[in-house]
């Protein structure tokens, strides 16, 4: 028995977030007394996973560029069954997510997406889930004997543990090609949110898309990508997959400025896994300064620019 | 000879398309999440709505429905409550609504109930879910119909044409988008982006009447068993205060971020 991991990757390479996923199945596979294994497809990025703890690696060659859904379904249900696996450890991000169900139901297991802590074993298996938007935690007891767990972003640190971890590369035969890919539009030159480690973030106080250039500076400075709130893609300011919040995207960053942003509740639920929040905004009754960590109350066209300024300086120095 | 012509391109752009789309009953977006004794959820003064991922499916489907003749169902799993969102589906075009009458507990009892649906009737070629529900974010249910039903899955969808029974999606992946080609039947997980905000379905007078007339099915509901079980809700802990800085003393901040909660 062992406790499997999947790895993402992104053009051959491990996607930035392995580390805390490696960890969580690493710390879960102790708890439970066995060993942590992982699997990815398309990498020759094999290295990292050693300094994790992680003792055997497979990795599948799936011929095919991009996120294939099905067949990495049927690849993972078959290692899961062939290495007599009972919990897979995989991400919270949009493609796990996407795959998630599609695993347990085929491996019959049960899906536990959004969990923030390593379960509780004591009794009964019992995992820790957000919900509700980060509004709330659940606490739910799963008794099928095969489960596979989506770690909420950044709910778990990466522990380093270095481990002698074996290499396998393996090739997939019989593509399924029900769903074919026909081509992938990438934003070029952009930080996308869910990798970023600095979200700058635009609201209405920003009176129109053509001062956008406050955001893109300060962003650019910081090595940030950009979102904005609701209203702002609902406008057509910008484009739909900057819009954070419930119904948009989640932001998990490390720090996460909102410029012009009052704070509707559905924004701060979207973003309120981010560390450290910094809220500028020229109404000190704005409800974001309820619930940011630092605030500034003053007009965004005197204060950004003063920032990124004082940024340049301080990155000049440094 | 025009009208004969007429006649003849219309012809070919009828394609019946029978879609389900699968609606959840959620608490309004604004609403403050509280518990009663940390058991359940506390519904005193909230409105539910339909979820927001689901409405923009919903949105879509209307719209092969009204531009290319499609059929469009909706099905709830739920308790009687829910009939006001399923007639709100219908007032905005809906041919049918269904209710599987039973508490929905979770997202593979949900995509259970509605499988059993879809299997009592013949046959749809496109099934539509919100992508994640905004109460428990789960994302279950149109992929666990997927699977179950061995239907092609694509979620996050945000681009949905159909022609001559192949249907071309777009994905939003992270930091782009995929093109993705499909033979129908099919299960979608639609967000927003799949149609407007502002082209959301508001229900008009004569759709308020002509949803009125019509019934709401309410099915029974199968033995699920379930998997598992929420013991109990917790909430967040109180945030700390704010530390407030003045715009005149940027340096602070950019020191605080720095050295102190080491960020930059």
């Amino acid at each position: 028995m062992s406790v499997l991991v999947f790895i993402e990757t992104e053009n051959s390479l491990l996607k930035k977030n392995f580390s805390q996923i490696a960890s969580y199945g690493v710390a879960l596979s102790k708890k439970l007394g066995v060993k942590c294994i992982a699997i990815a497809f398309n990498t020759d990025d094999c290295e990292k996973l050693s300094e994790y703890g992680i003792t055997e690696f497979t990795v599948f060659n799936s011929g095919h560029k991009f996120f294939d859904c099905l067949n990495y379904v049927n690849i993972i249900c078959n290692f899961l069954l062939e290495n007599h696996c009972k919990i897979l450890v995989t991400s919270s991000s949009a493609d796990s997510k996407y795959i998630g169900p599609l695993i347990a139901n085929k491996w019959d297991g049960h899906y536990a997406p959004n969990v923030v802590e390593i379960p509780s074993t004591d009794k009964n298996f019992v995992v820790k889930q957000s919900c509700y938007t980060n509004k709330a935690f659940s606490y739910t007891e799963i008794y099928k004997e095969r489960i596979v767990i989506g770690v909420s972003n950044n709910s778990f640190m990466p522990v380093k543990e270095k481990s002698d971890c074996k290499v396998k590369f393996e090739n997939l035969k019989d593509r399924i090609k029900t769903i074919e890919v026909l081509s992938v539009d990438k934003f070029t030159g952009r930080k996308t949110i869910a990798d970023a480690d600095i979200v700058v973030s635009g609201g209405r106080g920003l009176k129109g898309p053509e001062n956008w250039y406050l955001i893109e500076d300060l962003a650019e400075v910081l090595g940030a990508a950009t979102a904005c709130s609701k209203p702002i893609s609902d406008m057509g300011w910008r484009t739909h997959d900057e819009h954070v919040g419930q119904t948009g995207k989640p932001v998990s960053s490390k720090l996460y400025i909102a410029i012009g942003i009052s704070g509707a509740i559905q924004h701060v639920a979207g973003i309120a896994k981010s560390k450290v929040k910094v809220v500028i905004n020229n109404d000190p009754e704005a409800p974001f300064f309820k619930s940011a960590d630092f605030g500034i109350v003053g007009d965004a066209f005197d204060v950004v620019p003063k920032l990124i300024q004082k940024l340049n300086e301080f990155k000049s120095s440094s | 000879m025009c009208y004969n012509i007429k006649c003849f391109i219309k012809f070919e752009k009828i394609y019946v398309v029978k879609v389900l789309v699968c609606i959840n009953s959620v608490p309004d977006t604004t609403s403050k999440i509280n518990f009663t004794d940390n058991k359940e959820y506390d519904s005193t003064n909230i409105q539910f709505v339909i979820n927001p991922n689901d409405e923009f499916g919903l949105t879509r489907a209307i719209w092969l429905k009204e531009k290319q003749n499609a059929t469009v169902d909706v099905i709830n799993v739920g308790q009687s409550q829910s009939d006001k969102l399923l007639k709100k589906c219908l007032a905005i075009g809906a041919d049918n609504a269904y209710r599987v009458n039973i508490e929905a507990i979770n997202g593979e009892m949900v995509a259970d109930e509605i499988i059993n649906f879809i299997k009592s009737k013949n046959h749809y070629d496109l099934i539509i879910a919100g992508r994640e529900s905004i109460d428990y974010n789960g994302g279950m249910v149109a992929g666990f119909i997927a699977s179950k039903l061995n239907f092609p899955f694509v979620t996050n969808c945000v681009g949905l044409k159909i022609e001559n029974n192949i249907a071309y999606l777009t994905r939003e992946i992270d930091g782009g988008r995929e093109n993705i080609k499909c033979n129908l039947p099919i299960v979608v997980g639609s967000q927003k982006g799949l149609v407007e905000e502002s082209d959301l379905k508001i229900p008009n007078m004569r759709g308020i009447m002509l949803a009125s007339k019509k019934e709401i099915k309410v099915l029974g509901p199968s033995k699920y068993v379930s998997s598992s079980k929420i013991i109990r809700f917790e909430k967040p802990s109180e945030k700390k205060e704010i530390k407030m800085i003045s715009p005149d003393n940027l340096d602070e901040l950019i020191d605080i971020l720095h050295n102190k909660v080491k960020v930059i």
